[in-house]
């Protein structure tokens, strides 16, 4: 097994799937599904409910582990991610049903992103003065910038738990933001919002794409943003790949048209 | 009026962060550890600091090591009597072994001994959670005393199977065993109790504290933030037996004089998770209100008929003590559930706006 990272020109794929299939028991959540992520681009991942998109995103970030194909990540090739190593190679997530942590504020919150960053050993710690105070505020500047990114200075001590849908998932976008990764894997970012907070998550993941260079993986239902930002299209389908291209070419395929609408028997 | 943070500006984050950012609860800490080291010893008597002073300090430091792993780390534990009773032990035989060594040295090292042994029985809770880790941690406990009491030399093979203090001083002063003063020992469990909360405070405001709070909050996303599940929860465990280890030497050196196996039974561990659900899981000082509340108000509820003339026998306000805390402990779980720790945040709230309504 090959483990060596590689720094990835843009427009050559960051992650590319191999042949992957998973399967819970009898169930077949993914099957022989192959595609891949080019740096720098926004890849949009769709389908009807069920196809397996979160479970595609779950063998990404190594919550699952797929009986078969090869993940190749920054070149090296690996049967399955572990999430720590996911994590520490730069591969970062929000999750369809926001996983934050509710008992802490939402500046906590982000600054939980920079963990791995975070290198001070328990000692300093004890006693705070010195190395762990003066890490603690380089990496809350850190924190500060991306709080002014996503606007939401004014909730900065509010915990989590008790703020709008909405704003939780902006936070939770935050998060993602401070690890710095490379690959973004979004998992329904707009899901439930109205119109306005649309048009805000669609800014902010276009901006993080335009201003940071990350490379974004994202789940979406709204055709319209899918349409709208992402630069190429995978439709899965019962856990199978249907189509893969830009926008335009999926829009126009009979297998997605089929997928969506129905087939008359 | 007075409780009121405008015009208290920051402009570092090394001050926004700080432990207290409003000017009024930095001053009010140090006024009231001035009360604690100056005050309350020239003015209190025997029966104060050794009936209530002395355990109310031991049991909050025993409870802020529960509260770091139960209301920070989320995970459960009713195993801290047993890990109580391992700090005991290893102080007993540390200061056999050197009897020349300053006593405070055993007492600090004693909570290393107990924090291995958490460590140890924290292994399960990489697979278990909840109610079924609880039950695991009760494994200890059982373990622990079964190892207090069948172990000889544990307790230097005395017949009667207790530990008992030996006469230990620090620049001639008696500090531990019959010849120590109340207020020496009192002064000195203060000191350690002050030193040890402070590090409990830094631990959870930084990375530590974050990486605690979101395996509690949501393990799953903790893990995709790069947290190494097994070695944080380990940590916690170590941290927090490492208090109960020093409370429970503590205990035994500087307030109980001698001990034995049952005092550290699972009733003491029941004592000390109560504390921490009422004084508010999540909150150091929430640590220091649940065991006052748990252990002082007895106290004053069985000597009250006395004050108020009342004639009551004895095993009467006994029984009568038992149901008005009872009722009192479900009272503040109904009126506040997350303690009155979160009653006194509120408190402060209403303080800040008082006297406008808005």
């Amino acid at each position: 097994m090959n483990t060596a990272i590689a720094e990835i020109q843009p427009g050559k794929p960051i992650l590319a799937m191999d042949h992957i299939s998973l399967s819970f028991g009898g169930v077949k959540a993914i099957r022989d599904v192959s595609f891949d992520i080019r740096k720098g681009e926004i890849r949009a991942i769709i389908g009807p409910n069920g196809a397996g998109k979160t479970s595609l995103l779950n063998v990404i970030n190594g919550f699952y582990h797929p009986q078969e194909g090869i993940i190749n990540y920054k070149g090296a090739k690996r049967n399955d991610m572990k999430p720590y190593v996911a994590a520490s190679q730069g591969i970062a997530r929000t999750f369809q049903n926001v996983a934050l942590f509710a008992g802490m504020s939402t500046l906590d919150n982000i600054m939980s992103g920079r963990m791995l960053k975070m290198k001070v050993a328990l000692p300093w710690h004890i006693i705070r003065f010195g190395p762990a105070e003066r890490e603690e505020i380089e990496h809350r500047e850190f924190v500060e910038q991306i709080i002014d990114f996503l606007e939401i200075q004014a909730i900065r001590r509010t915990p989590v738990g008790r703020l709008p849908y909405g704003l939780q998932k902006r936070v939770e976008l935050g998060r993602a933001l401070a690890m710095e990764p490379e690959l973004l894997l979004l998992d329904e970012p707009m899901a439930g919002m109205n119109l306005e907070e649309k048009e805000d998550m669609s800014r902010f993941v276009l901006d993080v794409n335009d201003q940071f260079g990350t490379t974004i993986a994202l789940i979406e239902h709204d055709m319209g943003v899918v349409m709208d930002i992402s630069d190429r299209v995978i439709v899965l389908d019962y856990g199978q790949k249907i189509a893969d291209g830009t926008p335009d070419e999926v829009k126009n395929n009979q297998n997605v048209i089929d997928a969506y609408l129905g087939v008359a028997h | 009026m007075f409780y009121r943070e405008t015009g208290q500006f920051k402009t570092s984050y090394r001050t926004d962060q700080a432990v207290f950012p409003i000017k009024q609860d930095a001053i009010g800490i140090w006024v009231l550890l001035a009360i604690l080291f100056i005050v309350v010893p020239l003015t209190f008597n025997d029966f104060w600091l050794n009936s209530i002073m002395i355990p109310t300090l031991i049991f909050s430091l025993a409870a802020i090591g529960l509260n770091l792993l139960l209301g920070y780390a989320g995970q459960i534990s009713l195993g801290t009597g047993g890990f109580m009773g391992v700090g005991a032990y290893s102080c007993y035989k540390l200061t056999t072994i050197f009897p020349d060594v300053n006593i405070l040295i055993p007492i600090l090292l004693s909570g290393f001994v107990a924090a291995a042994v958490g460590v140890l029985f924290g292994i399960p809770s990489l697979r278990i959670k909840g109610f079924y880790l609880a039950i695991a941690t009760l494994a200890s406990q059982f373990f622990l005393v079964w190892a207090f009491g069948r172990i000889e030399w544990l307790y230097n093979y005395n017949p009667s199977g207790a530990i008992e203090v030996p006469t230990r001083r620090i620049f001639d002063i008696a500090v531990t065993g019959p010849h120590a003063t109340s207020m020496t020992r009192y002064l000195i469990i203060l000191s350690i109790v002050v030193v040890l909360t402070w590090v409990a405070s830094n631990l959870v405001r930084g990375r530590i504290g974050r990486a605690w709070m979101a395996i509690r909050d949501m393990d799953i996303a903790a893990e995709l933030i790069g947290i190494k599940l097994l070695q944080t929860k380990l940590t916690a465990f170590a941290i927090s037996s490492y208090y109960a280890g020093v409370a429970g030497a503590l205990m035994v050196f500087m307030w109980l004089g001698a001990a034995e196996v049952e005092s550290f039974d699972i009733n003491h561990s029941f004592l000390i998770l109560f504390m921490v659900v009422i004084g508010g899981s999540g909150s150091l000082i929430g640590s220091f209100m649940g065991a006052a509340f748990i252990w002082v108000l007895p106290i004053f509820l069985r000597s009250a008929p006395d004050y108020i003339g009342l004639e009551i026998g004895a095993a009467t306000v006994e029984h009568i003590n038992f149901m008005v805390v009872g009722a009192l402990i479900i009272f503040f779980l109904i009126v506040e559930p997350n303690g009155i720790a979160r009653l006194w945040q509120i408190g402060k709230e209403k303080l800040r706006r008082w006297p406008f309504p808005y």
